[in-house]
């Protein structure tokens, strides 16, 4: 288990690295058919820190996702979170994982539609059988702009406040791990950018280690280091301070 | 969590009643099956305790062996002498004797009014004496005094419209008579006694009409104080003649009401199975629809895992769906048991079933029984849906269209279903043809078997529905054009779908195709077997083709001019070699009308029983080793014992016989039985069957009301009635699992719009019009009721010639024309459940359905 402090905002931050992944090779079919959608992949994850992963499509980058977050298992080689190395953990224990130590944001939000956006957001809490704790909730959700929001449903929330809730639910059980998946993809520009602040902010207030896969520059831009990923391998890295600009200049020579 | 499932149905509140119908209407059935056998016991119950109120001992006939509800033997009468030594005894306050018996009411157009199965009784009361044994209250007039009046109770009076101070006319020994109607009375407190109809005499004019001078059929007593009804019993006792016996009040009650208890329970089971039958149809209901929301709900299941949910949350969240609704189905189909309970009843007596009725009895048995199998049979049909939702990978939440993983067993199914099949049949098989097992067990092998039969056909429809898919959306492609064309498509793109609800109305016809295969070969039978032996040109029988006749009839028919033969067969109850059998009786002119095939003996032999001989069908000379010249004793309702020798063996036609276990020659029978009747007697006329002969004999039998005269056809369809009438009422009893496997339909086709919003918004988009969609998805309806039918009218002949083989059943006819109007209903039900899907798929607007997500 990893080495905890207590930041001053109270919010639990691992000593050491949130994610540690190791030669990840990710292969799929067989034979002369296989396809390699990661060739040997080493990742390193600081707690607070904010990495942009990005690549042309097909490059490998929601694999890698996919595989750090447990959802998928690499082919070879491992991956380490919290110091916990997960790749040959059982369904139980990955479940046990996630709770403590996993959050997600999705390029589709995947907000259950029959609950206010309130339950949505305390539901990780519920699954796991824990009492909320009314101030943490109160605070996320002020700081997400949802304080008179409360009691909608999905459906009646804007695609921005939607993901708004889905950031809030990722956060509630202050896990070691964010991982958001495309979070800006099915926004428009200007509502993409108030979600990029927000997991901007929760990453410089709460000190929240995040992994963000995307394709957008702009997006990119606001992470403390940029992997670029191209045909499955980690090409170039970029760090805090690239401009948007910089990220489309990787970009365009990766294509 | 556990919020998710259940905020989850309330948003899916279509889906959910409709999944809880399928609950509904199986508990309804079992509920108002209990609702109404207690009922109807509860009525009789009250009637026996309130006919007995004031008396504490009733001497009455022993009838020999048990007596038997159909039974038209009545116990044997005793000498009224007795009466007397009972009144001497010292622990006796009073006693009287009364006579009862059977006699018809006539109604105002001549003919006999039916008590729909039910007895008509007839009592003796003692008008002017002390009234305090008599069960009867008046409603109206008087007692009936004397030779020429009549009481009658006052559901007869009321449904036959009698009024006292009119003439109704009465057929007990002989024909019919007229009476004055003095009054009007009930029973017990009730009008009618399950719609029997009672005719009430004046003691000594009973006595009369019934041939019983000097006897008596009962005698109630009172006790005298100080005296318990157990030691007036004992004291009564020795006194008894060994054709009488003596019971208190209460074990008299008591026996009446085991006696009709036992009737009940026989309907109660009856009613109960096909209970069973709709709720096992209702989970095939249950699990597809739950199968198909899992399916539809693989994003949002999958989040729940991302966000920490583990399988066993996620199991329990299904669970705890299926349990919500099946609480609340249940509920609902309790209470709507109650009105289904009037309904059954209903059905009953249009069948011609009637039964007493009293307030409406819902015992804690019923609610009981009810909730726990409709909750358990719900929860039972989502395991499987709950146990693939567990089977949703977290990683479903980010990927597009990801489907579940495929069972490990996934690519056996078709070799599972099969090995389910075959151990079904063999199961079947064993309940149905192996020697010495109980008929407890045997039905529970032939049940669990049809169940697993039907499982495993549905296990194997999802290889077939492709393939008969292909066929039978042929005609849709050609009448529907591309809209035909896309519901074939449709029908077979998830064969686990289409397969599963199909099974469900599978089991409905197949259950519906056996019985109607097995009619049909009973009437074949029946029919071929009337023509093989008889030789006459009309048959005697009751109006309502199978109550026994009077014997004056038949007498009065030999009267009518160029009648050449006119011969009854009598029969009754007997007991030989242990057990209850038939006794029939003959005479020697039964020959000319009646021609069977005999092993041993011949045609001759009927006329040559003389007074101890007898003769038995091959069957029955088999299984007990007779041969001509072995003794065969006969127990008749009376306890004496008839020492016969066999005289001839006759080989029955396979559609029935003639005649009982053991016949015997009218002389002897009509010397041993009470009150002799004819089952049916046969006619040969100078001439055939002719218009006159016809009016003749018709005119002849004006004062017998119950008899009736048919040629050899109408006998023939007289008799095919009685078929067609317990068909009908299988038929009726069985469209409630129909019902169900339509809602499935119904239901599967929503979910299929629903699911498909998209497709059919870009559908709409490239010009398919709103009738086109609607056609669409009424031919991908009418395709999988096909499919239905297709499945189960052959498991329905095939379980047919199971049973068939196993009952020695005589003839195997597939009546054709019945199979193909069950598919056409097939069809007609297909377009029904399209109704409402096709609707919402019509009403689906384009712009919206193409940005639907």
């Amino acid at each position: 288990m990893a080495v905890r402090e207590e930041s001053k905002d109270g919010v639990a931050v691992p000593a050491n690295a949130a994610v540690e992944a190791r030669d990840l090779v990710r292969r799929y079919g067989e034979g002369s058919t296989a396809v390699e959608a990661l060739r040997g992949v080493d990742i390193d994850v600081r707690s607070g820190e904010l990495v942009a992963v990005m690549g042309p499509s097909g490059s490998g980058k929601s694999t890698l996702m996919h595989i750090l977050a447990g959802l998928d298992k690499p082919t070879s080689g491992t991956v380490k979170i919290a110091g916990t190395e997960i790749t040959e953990l059982d369904d139980s224990h990955l479940t046990r994982l996630r709770r403590k130590h996993i959050g997600f944001v999705f390029q589709f939000f995947n907000l259950l539609p029959m609950l206010d956006a309130e339950e949505n957001v305390l539901l990780p809490l519920s699954i796991a059988g824990e009492k909320p704790d009314k101030a943490w909730l109160d605070e996320l959700l002020g700081k997400m702009g949802l304080d008179k929001r409360r009691d909608h449903r999905p459906a009646e929330l804007s695609g921005g406040e939607q993901q708004r809730v889905a950031i809030a639910r990722s956060l509630v059980s202050k896990p070691t791990i964010l991982f958001a998946d495309e979070p800006t993809g099915n926004l428009d520009s200007k509502t993409g950018g108030e979600i990029l602040d927000l997991i901007r902010d929760s990453v410089d207030t709460y000190g929240q280690t995040t992994v963000m896969v995307t394709h957008e520059p702009r997006a990119a831009s606001t992470a403390d280091r940029i992997l670029f990923l191209a045909d499955g391998e980690i090409v170039q890295e970029l760090h805090e301070g690239s401009t948007a600009a910089d990220v489309l200049a990787v970009m365009s020579s990766l294509r | 969590m556990f919020l998710v499932a259940l905020k989850g149905l309330a948003g899916r509140k279509l889906r959910a009643v409709l999944t809880a119908v399928a609950i509904v209407l199986g508990v309804a059935m079992i509920s108002g099956t209990y609702v109404l056998t207690d009922t109807i016991k509860a009525a009789f119950s009250t009637v026996f305790t309130t006919v007995y109120a004031k008396t504490d001992a009733v001497v009455t006939g022993k009838v020999a062996f048990g007596n038997n509800a159909n039974s038209n033997n009545l116990p044997p009468s005793f000498s009224a002498s007795l009466l007397g030594k009972v009144r001497n005894l010292p622990g006796v306050a009073a006693a009287d004797g009364g006579i009862g018996d059977l006699a018809h009411l006539v109604g105002r157009d001549g003919k006999v009014i039916s008590g729909h199965g039910a007895p008509a009784l007839a009592f003796s009361v003692h008008s002017g004496g002390d009234q305090r044994f008599n069960p009867l209250t008046l409603v109206s007039g008087a007692w009936p005094v004397g030779a020429h009046e009549i009481d009658i109770d006052e559901h007869t009076a009321s449904t036959a419209h009698y009024e006292v101070g009119q003439s109704i006319g009465v057929i007990a020994r002989g024909p019919t008579t007229k009476y004055r109607i003095a009054g009007i009375v009930k029973i017990g407190g009730v009008s009618s006694l399950g719609g029997a109809t009672m005719a009430i005499f004046d003691f000594p004019t009973a006595q009369r009409i019934f041939h019983k001078e000097g006897k008596l059929d009962s005698i109630d007593i009172a006790a005298a104080n100080g005296t318990s009804p157990a030691q007036l019993v004992s004291e009564i006792k020795p006194l008894l003649p060994p054709t009488a016996e003596v019971r208190t009040a209460q074990g008299q009650a008591k026996q009446a009401t085991k006696d009709t208890n036992g009737f009940l329970s026989i309907i109660n089971d009856f009613l109960l199975a096909f209970g069973g039958v709709a709720l096992f149809v209702g989970t095939f209901v249950i699990a597809n629809t739950l199968g198909i929301t899992i399916a539809q709900r693989t994003r949002e299941l999958a989040t729940l895992r991302t966000l920490g949910a583990n399988r066993r949350q996620v199991l329990l969240s299904v669970l705890l769906e299926a349990l919500v609704i099946g609480i609340v189905a249940s509920i609902t189909g309790l209470f709507l048991g109650l009105a289904l309970a009037k309904g059954l009843n209903a059905v009953f007596v249009h069948f011609g079933l009637n039964l007493p009725q009293a307030g409406t009895v819902f015992k804690t048995r019923t609610i009981v029984v009810a909730l726990v199998v409709g909750i358990l049979v719900t929860l039972l049909a989502a395991l499987r849906p709950a146990i693939r939702a567990t089977r949703v990978p977290p990683i479903s939440a980010v990927r597009e269209g990801a489907v579940l993983p495929v069972s490990r067993f996934a690519r056996f199914s078709a070799q599972a279903a099969l090995l389910t099949i075959g151990g079904s049949v063999a199961l079947m098989l064993v309940g149905l043809f192996v020697s010495g097992l109980s008929t407890t067990q045997r039905l529970l092998a032939i049940g669990v078997g049809a169940a697993a039969v039907f499982l495993g056909v549905a296990m194997l429809a999802k290889t077939l529905v492709p393939p008969l898919a292909r066929v039978l959306g042929w005609p849709a492609t050609e009448i529907g054009g591309a809209a035909g064309e896309l519901a074939r498509g449709n029908a077979m793109r998830n064969p686990q779908r289409t397969a599963s609800t199909a099974s469900a109305l599978m089991i409905g016809l197949a259950l519906v195709t056996l019985v109607s295969v097995l009619a049909s070969g009973l009437k074949t039978t029946f029919s071929d077997a009337v023509n093989s032996i008889f030789r006459g040109d009309y048959a005697l029988t009751a109006t309502d083709n199978f109550s026994p006749i009077s014997v004056a009839s038949a007498t009065a028919l030999k009267n009518v001019p160029g009648a050449n033969v006119v011969s009854g067969v009598r029969a009754g109850d007997g007991k030989a070699f242990g057990h209850r059998i038939n006794v029939t009786a003959v005479s020697g002119d039964i020959a000319k009308v009646i021609v069977v095939k005999w092993q041993d003996g011949s045609q001759a032999t009927p006329g040559a029983l003389r007074n101890d001989g007898a003769f038995v069908s091959k069957d029955y000379a088999k299984k007990h080793h007779l041969s001509v010249g072995s003794p065969v004793a006969v127990e008749v309702p009376s306890g004496k014992r008839l020492h016969l020798v066999l005289r001839g063996i006759f080989a029955p036609p396979k559609g029935g016989s003639p005649y009982g276990d053991v016949t015997i020659s009218t002389q002897r029978f009509d010397a041993e039985y009470q009150n002799p009747q004819n089952l049916y007697a046969f006619v040969d006329m100078a001439g055939g069957v002719t218009a006159a002969n016809t009016a003749k004999l018709t005119k002849a039998l004006g004062n017998f009301p119950d008899a009736k005269i048919a040629t050899a056809s109408q006998f023939k369809k007289n008799q095919e009635s009685g078929i067609d009438t317990l068909l009908n009422l299988l038929y009726v009893l069985l469209s409630l699992s129909i019902v169900i496997s339509l809602f499935g339909i119904v239901n599967t086709l929503v979910l299929t719009v629903f699911e498909r919003t998209r497709e059919l918004g870009m559908l709409r988009a490239i010009g398919m019009t709103r009738r086109q969609v609607r056609r669409m998805i009424r031919h991908e309806s009418i395709v999988t009721a096909l499919i239905g039918a297709a499945l189960g009218i052959p498991v329905g002949v095939v379980l047919a010639l199971m049973v068939g083989r196993a009952i020695k059943y005589p003839a195997f006819t597939i009546p054709v024309g019945t199979l193909v109007v069950f598919v056409i209903a097939a069809i007609l039900a297909g377009l029904l459940a399209a109704i409402l899907p096709a609707r919402r798929a019509g009403k689906l607007n384009v712009l919206q359905a193409l940005q639907y997500e």
